[in-house]
């Protein structure tokens, strides 16, 4: 009776004072803009290493670092871009959104929330600082296979611990999101009236709890391997090297999609709003995307076609691949249909939104390509690949966050972001993102191994091209923090439903919504 | 080249990336390599690339064309059409129907490049930290193939050689794999070390050499020459310091190299188990052994 009475009482309660506000925080608003804070200081950690890579590959011949550090940068751009970008990111705006958008008044596990962040900079933390060490930071690529991970020095025990407290944050804040789509949902709101952010969300959350663990049985079992004794990997003992790769992309696939599906959800918000019409296929679309979750857990052995797999086992994946295209066709297809005849104006997130759909296709169709067995023979661990991935990557899922932070970040500071500049940073970066990833394509099929720090002369002149592409992405993205910078300190005030266009229980909410909201449940008809 | 001529070079590049005669010297794409099975590879290649050509068209000009018409500031009115079953099995159709396009002659090309039966040759391949070592298991030959030493003295860091002044920079070694021209030649693949992983993009073929197992792969070359690649699967600081380099030729120099391999390593052999008790001992040794032969 009392604890109910004390309950409520805590609820009027504002932030608390101070820095502190943020350690011991348990509000859901708070904790996704400490993610979301957090995933843009990576960003410009992981991207500092990806100009020293591209730095090195401006012309042939070693010029700056060593090729160990090469590597190091290589292996440590992908796991600050994957586990320390993109999904924290998604799971700040899962945080900021997801209890506004279902009429929850918070997560379902408040402190467990908190718990899942503040692990994040202490598994980043030991991490960069294997930067420091002898011997250097992990340089086998962030797939870490075996043999060559087990060569690793002092940074490697780091690296495998750091991996395990990335995963456990990763299931906490994965299982809180299930927890409250499952349980929190305002009365009447169906599953099939969830809007499609919250959807997409929901699958990519049962994703996380299926393979995160699988991540770190391998890289245990990687530990084992290299000071306990064991053999899980080792041919000498009875192991097999390539079992190691069998697990990793059972968790690798499915976690690609981990770091796509939320974007498919944000660019489903943002294009009806700014169309001004009706997401086309709602059902489809969600259909789609669970389908697009069940496949990805019987594909993964298309990143190891030249393991030496039997005929059949080619066979099976490459179809099972294949199969991907159509569900992720229907999704293209039913944003295009969304537009036509729509009445599209083109504020700073629909540009973001339609760069989205335009190059994650293009990292779609070299996806195709890429599931032909036989022709991935030739492409496997080309630069082909690479162009591949940073196109669904980095116009695809980073282009969706800068996109969702545009189209919510009236609602969360209450004043209009500076929309010439938001204009400016989208144009600038989507220049300069092609001149960067366009020309890997051309020296992928002419050749060029991924992962090389020299490369022969014939291919000298698309890698200057990408080098001063991404030197122009990469300082593009300080125009994003300004305008950021320049949007919370003011600016034109922003309505309640801020975009002509915006539907759903976020908008009904002022700018920007108090520290609690929806503590009494709204009912959806 | 220095680094503000490769700056003037790339910016003049992008200036006349529509012109396509300035492109004419770039490789832009995958080579059509020298055996049937390059030839294959690369024809699905360009079946699947135009394919997706065509859809692209198809996808982003029904987008442009709603872009450039259906805009708010030309006083279009949203319409309110959504949700057709018909549509979406039509659009879940018509790209399962290209699907099966490709996958069926990829599935044959797939099966004629796993067939390796009936190889007239066997060699085997070995991947170490970071060179090849080719074996002829037939005849008992065996040697290593490391970066030619030009190209390892120019990799070094800051080593104030340019690179474009070096032929077939980190793409030559000082001892290729030779091979007869129109001979089915069966590829053994493993490691010593870590995993390797064994490209030649003329014969398009490509298989990792894992330690511990052996991986098969074939070829068949229709064209004598020297062909080039490199190691794919990274395997440590000198990963893209491991070049492949095979010499394909006729199949009479092809017995006669193989021959005189033989030769040498017997030579060398006769060297290492003649008695060499005294520095005296293993030269006579040494001039007895290269008279004799």
């Amino acid at each position: 009776m009392n604890a109910a009475v004390a309950e409520t009482d805590h609820h009027d309660h504002g932030p608390a004072p101070g820095l502190m506000r943020w350690v011991t925080t348990t509000n859901h608003k708070d904790i996704g803009t400490l993610y979301l804070w957090f995933a843009l200081i990576m960003f410009f950690i992981g991207g500092a290493m990806a100009l020293v890579i591209r730095s090195e590959l401006f012309q042939p011949g070693l010029q700056i670092v060593d090729p160990q550090f090469f590597n190091s940068m290589t292996t440590m751009h992908a796991l600050v871009m994957i586990f320390g970008v993109v999904m924290p990111a998604f799971v700040g705006l899962a945080n900021w959104m997801l209890p506004m958008m279902v009429g929850a008044p918070d997560m379902a596990l408040p402190r467990m929330n908190n718990w899942s962040f503040w692990i994040l900079p202490f598994g980043f933390g030991m991490m960069l600082a294997t930067l420091f060490m002898p011997g250097g930071a992990p340089a086998s690529g962030w797939t870490l296979y075996p043999p060559l991970s087990l060569q690793g020095g002092m940074a490697f025990p780091f690296l495998i611990f750091s991996i395990h407290l990335l995963g456990i944050s990763s299931i906490m804040g994965a299982i809180n999101i299930v927890a409250t789509i499952q349980n929190l949902r305002a009365p009447g709101m169906t599953f099939m009236k969830m809007p499609l952010f919250v959807w997409t969300w929901f699958i990519t959350a049962y994703l996380l709890v299926a393979v995160m663990p699988v991540l770190a049985g391998a890289v245990t079992m990687l530990l084992t391997d290299k000071f306990f004794g064991t053999a899980f990997f080792t041919a000498g003992g009875g192991g097999d090297p390539v079992m190691y790769q069998h697990i990793f992309w059972f968790f690798g696939h499915p976690e690609v999609y981990i770091l796509i599906l939320p974007s498919f959800g944000v660019v489903s918000e943002i294009i009806p709003t700014f169309a001004r019409k009706r997401l086309f296929g709602y059902s489809s679309m969600v259909y789609a995307t669970a389908s697009i979750a069940f496949l990805s857990f019987i594909v993964w052995a298309h990143h190891m076609f030249t393991v030496g797999m039997p005929l059949s086992g080619a066979l099976f994946f490459m179809f099972a691949t294949m199969l991907i295209a159509i569900p992720t066709g229907v999704k293209v297809f039913n944003w295009v249909a969304t537009m036509w005849r729509g009445a599209m104006t083109f504020e700073t997130p629909m540009l973001f939104a339609i760069g989205f759909v335009v190059m994650f296709s293009i990292g779609g169709f070299s996806g195709v390509m890429l599931a032909l067995a036989p022709v991935d023979f030739q492409y496997h661990d080309t630069y082909f690949v690479v162009a591949h991935f940073h196109y669904v990557l980095v116009p695809g899922s980073i282009f969706a966050i800068m996109a969702a932070v545009y189209y919510w970040l009236p609602k969360w500071t209450g004043n209009m972001y500076d929309e010439k500049w938001g204009k400016i940073h989208f144009w600038v970066s989507t220049i300069f993102v092609n001149l960067l990833f366009f020309p890997m394509h051309f020296v992928g099929l002419a050749g060029m191994p991924r992962r090389i720090p020299d490369y022969a002369v014939q291919f000298a002149d698309f890698n200057a091209i990408a080098t001063i592409g991404a030197f122009g992405f990469g300082f593009a993205q300080l125009i994003f923090v300004y305008v950021v910078f320049k949007c919370l300190r003011g600016g034109e005030k922003a309505t309640d439903q801020v975009w002509e266009g915006a539907h759903g229980l976020e908008w009904t909410l002022s700018s920007p919504p108090p520290y609690h909201t929806f503590t009494d449940q709204p009912i959806i008809k | 080249m220095s680094i503000s001529k490769r700056f003037s070079a790339a910016v003049f590049v992008i200036a006349s990336l529509t012109s396509i005669p300035a492109l004419a010297d770039w490789a832009l794409n995958m080579p059509r390599g020298v055996t049937d099975i390059s030839h294959k590879v690369f024809d699905m290649h360009m079946l699947a690339f135009w394919i997706m050509c065509v859809v692209a068209v198809v996808v982003f000009g029904a987008m442009f064309i709603s872009i450039l018409n259906h805009r708010k500031s030309k006083g279009a009115k949203a319409a309110d059409f959504h949700e057709s079953v018909a549509v979406e099995v039509v659009w879940t159709i018509i790209p399962f129907i290209i699907l099966i396009v490709l996958a069926l002659p990829a599935a044959r090309t797939l099966i004629a490049q796993e067939d390796d039966s009936n190889a007239e040759l066997t060699v085997k391949i070995t991947g170490y930290q970071w060179k090849w070592q080719y074996e002829y298991p037939e005849s008992g030959v065996s040697f290593f193939s490391s970066l030619a030493e030009e190209s390892r003295n120019a990799r070094r860091l800051d080593s104030g050689i340019d690179p474009n002044t070096i032929e077939n920079y980190l793409l030559d070694v000082d001892k290729p794999l030779v091979i007869p021209v129109d001979t089915k030649v069966r590829l053994l693949l493993t490691a010593n070390d870590v995993i390797h992983s064994w490209w030649m993009p003329e014969f398009a073929i490509k298989k990792d050499a894992i330690p511990g197992f052996i991986n098969t792969m074939w070829t068949k070359v229709n064209e004598t020459g020297t062909y080039r690649g490199q190691c794919t699967e990274l395997c440590g600081r000198d990963h893209g310091f491991m070049p492949v380099v095979v010499k394909v030729v006729e199949k009479a120099e092809f017995n006669q190299w193989l021959a005189a391999q033989v030769e040498s390593q017997d030579v060398q052999k006769q060297l290492a188990e003649a008695p060499q008790d005294t520095v005296e001992d293993a030269e006579k040794a040494s001039a007895k052994v290269i008279a004799a032969n």
